[in-house]
């Protein structure tokens, strides 16, 4: 068998689409939705959260200080990708209205999406993305906890999943965190002006206290060791109250939609 | 040779010293007649090597004469390491992968301070974490300090 059979499996040549294809992530699992759940903008949301930083991750190919975080950073992005393709699959399942996981992720519109504004800011030096990485995978993997019991069983799965993969993010960026806030004195200003950039974007991160108050102490247990401080700034201002959850984002959404969506757009259902 | 025979044969394409069964991921063959319905599981969420590990399947159930397969995903209980076989750990060993040592369930922050890898080749926990990333998911990159080997090893999740 050669490779491409592998991937377009044995007689399933059409599915390939945008290159992503491989196979349904949800393949043989029980379609149906639980009735009365917000299922299908749980997973969107969540979805979109780990298909944006994803994106953002995967940049820093070719472009990491070094190999080793290079590779690292790859398997992040892989890691919500893989989370990305599964809660999207889910999300269109529970929406029933003829969406895919690929055109869910392709041809959506900016107003469209749902992730915090967070995921999409642009990338900045790897000390912005530690920063970044910090605080959301400390903050997906609380929310991720909490959702292990959700009514949909097919979320709880891949909130179960996600928990064991978000442990290793945390780990990652923890561990960055505190080498450089506990390096050199230009590597601790660095640090700490990185974690002052991507603070404004934390406070609409949370809609649950108890999310919140394990996020602050996690938080908390890393700047101690990385002798840095929580920022004292004021979160980013919304648009008429609403932000990346409400489809408002940031100027750097479009520019990334943009890069992310433009072979799909270019060639409508295009397979290779 | 029975359904879950056959199924169980199937090498996994990213650490080819382990199948299928060995690594944890096979979870339940259910065979009627010539209709086999095989449930696996993903490793990490991003796999890339499910779709090859689909195709093998069939493809290798295929050639066993059973013609109508189905190979469906499983994702709970979410894939542990404590589900490789004792048999799969003296494999990666051989080979020289240092196996995973027990899942951790807890999730507190460790900050560097884990429990030491034993080096595959000489057996010494005097070991360092190159990089918590190796060239798959599930693995991480060690040195051995004393025998300077450099090494992989299954993390435990």
């Amino acid at each position: 068998m050669t490779a491409y059979d592998a991937i377009v499996e044995l007689n399933d040549h059409t599915h390939w689409a945008f290159g992503t294809g491989f196979d349904d992530p949800l393949a043989g699992i029980d379609t149906s939705v639980p009735p009365g759940t917000d299922t299908a903008e749980q997973c969107l949301a969540l979805g979109d959260d780990a298909l944006i930083m994803s994106h953002r991750l995967a940049e820093w190919c070719t472009n990491a200080p070094e190999l080793e975080d290079e590779v690292a950073l790859a398997n992040l992005a892989l890691d919500l990708l893989g989370q990305a393709r599964l809660l999207l699959s889910r999300a269109a399942q529970a929406r029933g209205d003829g969406e895919t996981e690929d055109t869910l992720a392709y041809l959506r519109a900016e107003h469209e999406f749902h992730n915090v504004r967070l995921a999409e800011l642009p990338r900045g030096d790897f000390a912005h993305e530690i920063a970044r990485l910090l605080v959301f995978s400390t903050w997906r993997l609380a929310v991720l906890e909490r959702l292990v019991d959700a009514p949909d069983p097919v979320l709880a799965a891949i909130a179960a999943k996600g928990v064991k993969e978000l442990t290793y993010h945390r780990e990652y960026a923890a561990g960055w965190t505190v080498r450089l806030g506990d390096g050199t004195d230009f590597s601790h200003w660095r640090m700490a002006a990185a974690l002052e950039a991507v603070w404004p974007y934390v406070d609409e991160l949370f809609d649950s206290r108890e999310a919140r108050d394990e996020f602050d102490a996690a938080i908390r247990q890393v700047l101690e060791e990385a002798t840095l401080a929580v920022p004292d700034v004021s979160s980013a201002a919304r648009v008429a109250g609403k932000a990346g959850r409400d489809g408002v984002h940031t100027e750097a959404m479009g520019y990334l939609l943009a890069e992310m969506q433009s072979v799909a757009r270019a060639h409508p259902g295009a397979t290779w | 040779m029975s359904a879950r025979d056959v199924a169980a044969t199937v090498l996994d394409p990213e650490l080819p010293v382990l199948t299928i069964a060995d690594l944890g991921i096979l979870r339940d063959v259910h065979e009627d007649g010539r209709r086999v319905t095989v449930d696996i599981t993903p490793t990490y969420s991003g796999c890339p090597a499910m779709a090859a590990i689909r195709a093998d399947i069939t493809a290798r159930l295929h050639d066993a004469g059973f013609s109508d397969v189905n190979v469906r995903t499983v994702l709970h209980p979410p894939w542990t390491t404590d589900w490789i076989t004792a048999d799969g750990r003296r494999r990666l060993e051989e080979h020289g992968i240092a196996p995973p040592g027990p899942a951790v369930r807890a999730i507190p922050i460790t900050l560097g301070r884990r429990s030491p890898v034993p080096c595959p080749r000489c057996g010494s926990s005097d070991t360092l974490n190159v990089s918590r990333f190796g060239p798959t998911p599930c693995t991480a990159l060690y040195k051995c300090t004393d025998c300077a080997e450099p090494f992989e090893h299954v993390k435990a999740i």
